[in-house]
């Protein structure tokens, strides 16, 4: 089913036009806009009429998550904050979040791209969706619900958690469709079982499910035990939120609205980008966003792209399932967690910097973070009292900045293994 | 007062066989030894002929140890004789972080090993009540 036949099936070389004529329209914007783009663009040399079509788009410079973060709060938008309805934001490497904001023009273009994904996972007017993703500064629960009301969906806002009235409600007003991330599906897959209650009472058709890394084996297990279709979804706040690429039926790639977005692969060490079907870091600049237009965005997830018209019929290009990152940043639940922020904690709390390692797993589909510390003379202490409230006020203090439950257990220094002197901060466990 | 070494041993199979095994080797005595243990963590607190050699052991070893001074006190061997000692403390309000006791060999004064907070005040407290305090040199020499 297609949401827009004439966007989503478009003769590439058409497209092309299209993105050509986008961009040049983003470019003069955020020159003309944006004195961060402006400096960055005088410095490269580069006049906005230097870029007549899309290729031109490798001469632009690229922005970083650090640049919104240099920049905040609203240094990057590009419009007077009087035309901005709405902001979102997510964390970032320091307490400061990064910080996205949206004209009305762009809410509903969002909504429309979110209303494009749902419609790939078979939704219509007479659907009833259920927006599990959580509401508030996260791109995941609002987006959703306005692409879904946009479809004419019946929209069911529950937010996140509380599984055993999700699970009511699904049964009580018949859900069609769930969107949420994959790990809260499983759990909720699995306390359907302990609660005895069998998924014919259900009438879930397909899922979106998103904002976390997920293999094609939990694909498998949550289309198994839930007798529905589950289409992988992708997005970020920086671009836009939920709604950027999202598999179809056949799921051979998450289809990029490239109407919107204007997708690069490039090599993360050369930064020289990289043909079709090569891996490599992802970089998107959006083309036709008012609030915050970013140029060149390196997103740092790993991925390829490849053009072949899908047997969906669809011609935007498909992107692999994002299975890493070109930096150092975790998604655990949902949450983007980048090691400088604990060993800031740490580094607060001892007053050196204590060996360290971030410890990430997977127990029954629910990520788990555990820090180990290594115990140095200047942290123990003889007393038992002394050194349990020191595990804790490391928990604490991390999962205050972090907003996710962590585990923090002490160990004998120089346990953590080193190479070349330096430690391993973080050991993935996750099979992705 | 004496010199007590603490370890930081983490709940792990082999730790306590390895920091024995450092101490051992240097020709360390353990005269006195107690663990405290948590679900995570343990700390090995012990009583050595030579404790400025153990602490440097085992910060060669990378262990994590450090010193404490605590008091050793020698209490009669018959009921009671705990309670007297503890009864001054408590007399003087002065709370115990933890204690534990020597093995020697029978028919002798028991040792009980104190660690507290205000340790100054509880000498003075111990010594006005009539106990018996052993330094360092009464107990390397056991």
């Amino acid at each position: 089913m297609f949401w827009n036949k004439e966007l989503e099936c478009m003769d590439r070389e058409q497209l092309r036009e299209l993105q050509g004529q986008k961009l040049r329209a983003t470019v003069r914007k955020v020159y003309e806009n944006v004195p961060f783009y402006r400096k960055a663009f005088d410095e490269k040399g580069i006049r906005p009429e230097d870029i007549r079509t899309v290729d031109d788009v490798r001469l632009l410079p690229f922005t970083l998550k650090s640049d919104l973060r240099d920049n905040y709060p609203f240094g990057l938008f590009a419009v007077p904050q009087s035309e901005i309805v709405r902001v979102h934001a997510s964390s970032g490497t320091t307490g400061k979040p990064t910080v996205v904001g949206y004209t009305a023009r762009d809410i509903s273009n969002w909504a429309d791209l979110m209303a494009r994904t749902f419609t790939f996972a078979g939704a219509t007017k007479d659907s009833v969706i259920q927006v599990a993703y959580g509401y508030g500064l996260f791109t995941g629960g609002l987006g959703a619900h306005y692409g879904a009301e946009r479809i004419g969906a019946m929209t069911v806002p529950i937010s996140g958690g509380n599984t055993k009235r999700q699970i009511m409600l699904m049964q009580d007003f018949g859900t069609t469709i769930l969107a949420c991330t994959p790990s809260y599906v499983l759990y909720l897959a699995e306390t359907m079982e302990e609660m005895n209650i069998d998924r014919s009472s259900l009438r879930l058709k397909a899922g979106v499910f998103g904002a976390e890394p997920w293999t094609e084996a939990m694909r498998g297990e949550i289309e198994q035990r839930l007798g529905i279709l589950a289409i992988d979804i992708y997005g970020l706040s920086e671009i836009m939120g939920p709604g950027v690429a999202s598999d179809c039926e056949y799921k051979q790639g998450l289809h990029i609205a490239e109407d919107f977005f204007l997708a690069e692969i490039i090599d993360p060490d050369t930064l020289e980008p990289l043909p079709y079907g090569e891996r490599g870091e992802l970089v998107i600049t959006t083309i036709d966003k008012d609030g915050i237009p970013l140029i060149r965005y390196r997103t740092r997830d790993i991925t390829a792209l490849h053009p072949e018209t899908c047997s969906c019929g669809r011609t935007l290009v498909r992107m692999e399932k994002v299975l890493g990152r070109s930096d150092d940043m975790l998604i655990i639940r949902g949450v983007n967690v980048f090691p400088s922020q604990i060993e800031s904690v740490l580094v607060e709390i001892a007053d050196v910097s204590p060996h360290y390692q971030i410890v990430v797993d997977r127990v029954e589909n629910t990520d788990t973070l555990e820090v180990q510390v290594e115990v140095s003379a200047e942290l123990f202490s003889d007393e038992v009292k002394r050194l349990e409230s020191l595990g804790k006020k490391i928990k604490h203090e991390i999962q205050s900045v972090l907003g996710i439950n962590v585990d923090v257990t002490l160990v004998e220094p120089k346990t953590i293994p080193r190479s070349e002197g330096k430690a391993k901060r973080v050991i993935d466990n996750r099979k992705f | 007062m004496v010199k007590q070494i603490s370890v930081f041993v983490e709940n792990k199979k082999g730790r306590l066989a390895r920091i024995t095994d450092v101490l051992g080797k240097g020709g360390i005595d353990l005269i006195a030894l107690s663990i405290a243990d948590t679900t995570n963590f343990g700390i090995m607190r012990c009583i050595v002929n030579d404790p400025e050699k153990a602490l440097k052991l085992l910060k060669e070893n990378d262990i994590t140890a450090s010193t404490t001074e605590v008091i050793v006190a020698e209490v009669v061997d018959k009921p009671g004789g705990l309670a007297y000692v503890l009864g001054l403390l408590d007399k003087a309000d002065i709370s115990v972080e933890y204690l534990y006791s020597f093995v020697r060999t029978p028919n002798e004064n028991a040792l009980i090993l104190f660690r507290v907070e205000a340790i100054d005040r509880a000498v003075k407290a111990l010594e006005a009540g009539g106990v018996k305090l052993l330094d360092e040199k009464d107990i390397y020499d056991i």
